[in-house]
């Protein structure tokens, strides 16, 4: 079962990662791996630490606990070793309009990494990251500025920028939330061709439930702080055991669907998690009456962090029992 | 008679930009009617002429009757007081269309005042009223904005809308910032209160599924026209012009294994009101697109059981649209 654990093909992981901002526990232990060539779906609403996590998976926050893992090694936050593991490790933003700076052409927002990382060839590189990312023939595009352009072609700019280092892990923050809708799926397939022509690993994170039925091998679901469920794309979403995602599920807007469970509030506040299970105060299972001996779990046991296989796995005491 | 119809609606920006170019639409006293679309199909121009609130510079053809009455006609006098209390907007990006510097309880009692000659307290009682009606506690009527999450900051955009008791509302991309809980939460306040004040609405959004859950009739718009109209169900489920099938997939149903490892998106961009291509202004980004397309005017037309579409293969029998790549 623990095939990723063990071996090399492990892309980039997080091992019992925990960040903390002030008295908020943002990420609060999370077992995390994309293996080489796997797309990873991270999804959870706003506030639940799924941003967080993949800035420090990036090597962009340092956690208070835990490592993050590239290849098999761990990560060092020495100046050099980071800078190095950036040039595998590249970040895709979710907006484009706002990561690119409007008074640089694309040729020289593609760039930037290069001379930043002192690499040359610059014109072949640039004009090969351009064509990966489906912006062809390149030249044309060089001296273009990001306002001459629609959406959809600047975010496959901004995915230029991040293949120009040739890396082996992109990690796309909502990558398609801010596109128009029917250009939302040609970014979506750039990123399964990525996949299969480079053998890039991808690690996105979305609010999206249909994104990651779109192109995810594997999904796992965070709720403040915690990963509450993971597996296999089609187990979790069409078989889901975690009743947050269950909820989740119900929500997605769709036609004739049975019953939504809509759950009170937001997300709450990641510096007063509930002890004991801590989606246990929106919980609907909870909520309509369990047997005394599993809800007296969840009110004092906090359910264990899972573990990083390709197994599914659900933070709940209710699927346990 | 209709709550809103438009009647061959025309805007023309300045620079001879046609942003909406001859829409026909009504809306039927407590129906939900829904307008999909992306950036520049001219959604968001309809909901600023419904209440004539584009800039001067446009220009406006056609009608807009509000309960037979044609807004172009009013009286600047008539048009306040049809504002807020026959037909109210809500706005999408809440952060950006409250006032950050003033307490959200003022900023719903201000129309209120200014539309019913109603003391302070009054006003005040009413806001209360309209916070509880959004499912707000009405003590959060002396919070700021930024005291407000998201979710509740369209709360209260939405009690704002209702604050002179208008009979129809158009909400412009309600939920587009919001999280798929808090989504469903804001879009379960609108069906509720559409049925229990007995309201219409007019839903405006790029996702067609959320249309799809919550109207009774969908409209989808592309270059500044309707290019299909009907029950929201069927157009999603059966979509009848190519471009909702795209639409429809772009979210598509978790569990259809077509959309498995096959995202489903059209290649281009949506057109610039003021370069549209010719013929069929959606025909280069068009699957199954034929030679006349880039050469004929499609007009809207019936494809049976009270739907229309603008596509010349509307009606060829078994053109599987969901599922066509």
């Amino acid at each position: 079962m623990n095939e990723t654990t063990t071996g090399t093909d492990v892309a980039l992981a997080a091992h019992g990662l925990h960040v903390r901002f002030g008295a908020a526990r943002a990420v609060d232990g999370v077992e995390l791996e994309i293996g080489s060539g796997e797309i990873v779906a991270l999804v959870g609403e706003s506030g639940c630490g799924k941003t967080t996590l993949a800035r420090s998976m990036l090597g962009l926050i340092r956690p208070a606990e835990g490592s993050v893992q590239h290849g098999s090694r761990p990560l060092s936050y020495a100046k050099s070793a980071l800078k190095d593991f950036r040039r595998h490790v590249q970040l895709v933003l979710q907006d484009p309009t706002g990561s690119l700076n409007p008074r640089h052409t694309v040729y020289e927002a593609v760039a930037e990494g290069l001379r930043i990382h002192g690499i040359g060839d610059e014109e072949t590189r640039v004009a090969d990251a351009l064509a990966k990312a489906g912006l062809r023939p390149a030249e044309r595009f060089f001296l273009r500025y990001p306002h001459e352009l629609s959406g959809g072609q600047r975010q496959r700019v901004v995915i230029a920028g991040a293949l120009v280092l040739e890396p082996d892990v992109l990690v796309a923050d909502e990558p398609v939330s801010s596109l128009d809708a029917s250009v939302r799926g040609e970014i979506l397939a750039l990123l399964l061709t990525l996949r299969a022509e480079l053998g890039l690993s991808v690690l996105v994170v979305t609010h999206d439930l249909g994104l990651a039925w779109n192109i995810a091998d594997r999904v796992a679901v965070m709720y403040l702080g915690r990963i509450v469920e993971t597996g296999p794309t089609a187990e979790v979403l069409l078989t889901p055991r975690h009743p947050y995602t269950k909820a989740l599920l119900s929500v997605v807007p769709e036609i004739n669907k049975l019953d939504p469970i809509v759950l009170v509030g937001e997300t709450p506040d990641p510096s007063r998690i509930p002890v004991g299970c801590r989606f246990r105060p929106r919980c609907p299972a909870y909520a309509a009456g369990l047997p005394e001996p599993i809800a007296a779990r969840c009110e004092t046991d906090p359910p264990a962090v899972l573990p990083a296989d390709r197994g599914h796995h659900a933070a709940c005491h209710l699927t346990e029992a | 008679m209709s709550v809103l119809e438009l009647r061959d609606l025309r805007v023309t920006y300045a620079g001879d930009v046609p942003a909406v170019r001859g829409v026909d639409l009504s809306v039927a006293a407590g129906e939900v009617l829904g307008i999909a679309g992306e950036s520049g199909c001219g959604k968001s121009t309809i909901t600023n002429a419904v209440l004539r609130l584009l800039p001067r510079s446009a220009e406006v053809g056609g009608q807009v009757l509000l309960d037979g009455e044609d807004v172009y006609g009013m009286s600047f006098g008539r048009l306040r007081a049809v504002r807020w209390a026959q037909a109210s907007i809500v706005f999408q990006g809440a952060l950006h269309s409250l006032n950050a510097v003033q307490r959200i309880g003022r900023q719903i009692a201000e129309p209120i005042l200014l539309h019913s000659k109603v003391s302070r307290r009054e006003a005040d009682k009413r806001v209360a009223e309209l916070l509880e009606q959004v499912g707000l506690p009405a003590r959060r009527a002396r919070d700021y904005p930024h005291q407000l999450s998201g979710g509740q900051r369209q709360r209260v955009m939405i009690a704002l809308a209702l604050a002179c008791g208008p009979r129809l509302l158009i909400a412009d991309e309600p939920t587009t910032a919001l999280d798929v809980m808090v989504q469903a939460q804001v879009l379960d306040l609108l069906s509720s209160l559409v049925k229990d004040l007995g309201l219409s609405m007019v839903l405006i959004s790029h996702d067609l599924s959320v249309l799809g859950s919550v109207c009774d009739r969908v409209a989808v718009m592309y270059a500044g026209r309707v290019v299909e109209q009907g029950p929201a169900t069927a157009v999603f489920d059966d979509p009848r012009h190519p471009y909702s099938a795209a639409l429809a997939g772009a979210f598509p149903r978790i569990g259809d294994e077509r959309f498995r490892y096959s995202p489903r998106g059209l290649p281009g961009d949506p057109p610039f009101p003021g370069d549209l291509p010719g013929g069929c202004p959606f025909h280069p980004r068009c699957p199954i697109a034929v030679d006349l397309c880039a050469t004929t005017e499609v007009t809207l037309a019936g494809v049976g059981d009270g739907r229309t579409s603008a596509c010349l293969r509307a009606t060829e029998r078994g053109l599987d649209l969901r599922g066509a790549r």
